[in-house]
């Protein structure tokens, strides 16, 4: 493994470039955002450099690590605070720097008319370190560090307008359901040092194989909890609709393309945990197949069109983890399918938010159609990214989604048809409720009032617009042509040591079958919503009634975590006044009292003065004489 | 003569002493009485000295009698501040440390 001495730039770049428009306030109102996209940009050239660089090398050689210090050193714990550049990193640092960069861009314009643009592009410049440090770290302590800072930028940034109290609120909610989450990836940390002495990758990895398979199956649903958390997957994914408060841009960069994609990154990179763990492995699979359907069910029902997308990412990476939970063969699937979701889920969160822009901040899809031939650009890029998001060849999702539900048919027997047929369902559902979205927004008669003035954005919105589109389109076919991204990933994730599962259907007949429910889902949808009514109606079934409430999550959440939780809390205020203060004011009243009494011996008369020190004396001698005699 | 019969005026002159100063209210008779129980005491020292048949109450009746001497020199001092500024010598009236 070679050393570098540029990675460190990866992460100081932007750390120094928001602590910078933090620190100097309003002055840098005025160039702030520039600045900010300049850094982003210019990482973006560093991640790029660093990929020619590692095409230069060979073997072990291709990854590189750098030592910036040595953290911490207790006893046998030794931290060292240094990065790892290797083949999986790479592919993260290039997404979140490329398409952190078009989204800085895009926010120039997105965020002109508000007065914190500053704070704003400090925040993502913020996050931008974070995440790099995130995928960087070549220790779960590092990448922990990392983790919390993407879980503060989130904060920081859905609660963006927290003048505004319920998007606090949901600020709040995300970070509290990331919290559990963190709290796996600490106990999977302190497990994984128990059991190995160490928390570097590299260590773990060496010591996995000699470990006991109920350290590691601990280890591993630790990890799966953390990632739970972080890619809003159940049980802890009901911070992600909410999560929409913030600025679309956020919704685009965040919570779709990269910060909800951690969970995805920590499994992958753990891979040596779980593939010697197959009860991990279950839950893994059985997370993953639970989100995709709850995910693309909770999409088909709603009518803001950032929480329909927020659904949709929730069920894309349920199959990412779905995925991951396949064992080794899976994982270069599950990170394809992560890149392409990259594009043309943060392309569809752009052409929302564009499309806000253009409705006066109205999200109600109800309230749009027809804008297509007023947003051509926008109906366009929306357009590429859903028929991505479909799998219709030879867009990017079907080279992903098809590879993942093909290797779910593989898994074999009852478990293969089970996962293959949850994922062919949750295909089928993901073209139901995107053509939904489509049909709402693009087509259609008007349905918006005369006062809004539906238009096409500017440049510098629909120039990344159009390149995330053009990502959508040929990403998949990049990344597996040739089996590259396979290839590519193969130090990392070890998938020759897949045992391959017996072929249970030719990929051919895979494709069909995907292609044949895509275009059942999306019939059904064109057929359904050819008349829109403007006000969601009342009279549906149980289910759709379910679907808008999100399956009853927060509902449950509310009835089995949170009520106890305030009923606990209420006790515990009670216990405190009564118990422990009314003890405390008990001993001050006993004082007062009996001061009050000996109050009355001070009279200030020096002959009863005498008097009680004769009586004391008195007393005194008596005890002496009693205890001598 | 019975020794003990010193100790017996040493008690009755003690207790004279201690009830006038719980009773009188003039500063001097108080002075007076904390004298007298200050000598009865030393009786009673220089009793002991013979009964045991050693100097030592002896001695301590000296280091009596200086103490003795020298609260009269602090208290009568105190007295006449007191009795100069009050017009009075009643150690009732002197209960301003009360509050």
């Amino acid at each position: 493994m070679r050393t570098s001495s540029h990675l460190v730039y990866l992460i100081a770049l932007p750390l120094f470039s928001s602590a910078l428009l933090l620190l100097l306030g309003r002055i840098a109102d005025k160039w702030g955002h520039l600045l900010a996209t300049l850094v982003s940009a210019s990482t973006f050239g560093i991640g790029v450099s660093e990929f020619v660089a590692m095409h230069s090398h060979t073997g072990a050689n291709r990854a590189a690590t750098q030592k910036l210090f040595e953290w911490i050193s207790v006893g046998n714990l030794k931290v060292d605070a240094s990065l790892l550049l290797d083949q999986l990193s790479i592919c993260f640092v290039l997404l979140i720097t490329g398409v952190g960069t078009l989204i800085h861009i895009y926010s120039i314009a997105y965020m002109d008319h508000d007065k914190d643009r500053r704070r704003f592009f400090a925040y993502l410049n913020f996050f931008i370190a974070a995440m790099l440090l995130l995928v960087l770290g070549d220790s779960y302590l590092n990448l922990y560090v990392g983790w919390e800072g993407v879980g503060l930028a989130s904060y920081l940034l859905i609660g963006f307008w927290n003048q505004n109290p319920v998007y606090a609120v949901a600020a709040k909610k995300a970070f509290v359901a990331n919290r559990v989450g963190d709290l796996g990836l600490s106990l999977a940390i302190m497990i994984s040092f128990a059991q190995f002495g160490t928390v570097s990758f590299t260590g773990v990895k060496a010591g996995a194989p000699h470990a006991s398979p109920a350290a590691l199956t601990a280890i591993g649903a630790m990890l799966l909890l953390a990632a739970a958390g972080k890619s809003a997957q159940f049980p802890l994914q009901s911070w992600l609709g909410d999560a929409m408060a913030g600025p679309t841009p956020v919704s685009a960069l965040i919570h779709a393309a990269t910060m909800v994609t951690a969970g995805v990154y920590l499994i992958t990179r753990s891979n040596f945990i779980f593939d010697a763990s197959s009860t991990a492995r279950i839950l893994v699979v059985s997370v993953g197949v639970i989100t995709l359907l709850f995910g693309a069910i909770v999409g088909t029902a709603k009518d803001d069109i950032k929480k329909a997308l927020a659904a949709s990412t929730m069920s894309q990476i349920g199959y990412m983890i779905l995925a991951t939970g396949l064992g080794p063969v899976g994982y270069a699937f599950a990170i394809m399918h992560l890149l392409t979701h990259g594009f043309f889920k943060a392309g569809m969160f752009l052409g929302a938010g564009s499309v806000m822009h253009g409705m006066d901040d109205e999200v109600n899809m109800r309230k749009y159609g027809g804008l297509a031939k007023l947003m051509p650009i926008t109906a366009v890029t929306f357009g590429l990214g859903y028929l991505a998001i479909l799998g219709v060849p030879p867009f990017a999702g079907f080279y992903s989604k098809d590879k993942i539900i093909e290797t779910a048919f593989n898994q074999g027997g009852g478990k293969g048809i089970i996962l293959g047929g949850a994922a062919l369902l949750g295909a089928m559902i993901t073209a139901f409720y995107m053509t939904r979205v489509v049909v709402l927004t693009f087509a259609g008669a008007r349905r918006w009032k005369d006062g809004s003035h539906p238009h096409e954005s500017s440049v510098l919105m629909w120039g990344p617009m159009v390149i995330l589109a053009l990502g959508s389109v040929a990403s998949g076919f990049l990344l597996s042509m040739g089996s590259s991204l396979v290839n590519w990933l193969q130090p990392v994730v070890n998938a020759s040591n897949a045992t391959g599962g017996k072929e249970l259907m030719k990929p051919l007949v895979v494709s069909l079958l995907a292609l044949a429910v895509v275009i059942l889902g999306a019939g059904y949808a064109i057929v359904k919503y050819r008349t829109v009514p403007e006000i969601a109606p009342e009279q549906v079934s149980v289910f759709t009634k379910a679907a808008r409430k999100d399956l009853y999550q927060d509902v449950f959440n509310n009835a089995v975590l949170v009520k106890p939780g305030t009923i606990l809390t209420a006790g515990l205020v009670a216990t405190d006044h009564n118990v422990i203060d009314g003890a405390v004011r008990f001993v001050g009243w006993v004082i007062s009292e009996v001061s009050d009494v000996l109050r009355k011996i001070q009279n200030g008369y020096v002959r009863s003065y005498a008097l009680t020190m004769l009586v004391g004396v008195f007393i005194g001698a008596v005890i002496l004489w009693v205890v001598t005699a | 003569m019975d020794i003990s019969n010193y100790l017996y005026l040493s008690v009755i002159l003690f207790t004279i002493g201690a009830l006038g100063v719980l009773i009188r209210r003039n500063a001097i008779v108080i002075f007076m009485c904390i004298e007298l129980m200050l000598n009865a005491s030393n009786l009673a020292l220089v009793t002991f000295s013979r009964i045991h048949g050693n100097l030592d109450g002896q001695v301590a009746s000296f280091f009596t009698m200086v103490v003795a001497a020298c609260e009269v020199v602090v208290g009568l001092a105190i007295i006449v501040t007191i009795y100069r500024s009050r017009r009075s010598a009643s150690v009732d009236d002197a209960s301003l440390l009360k509050n």
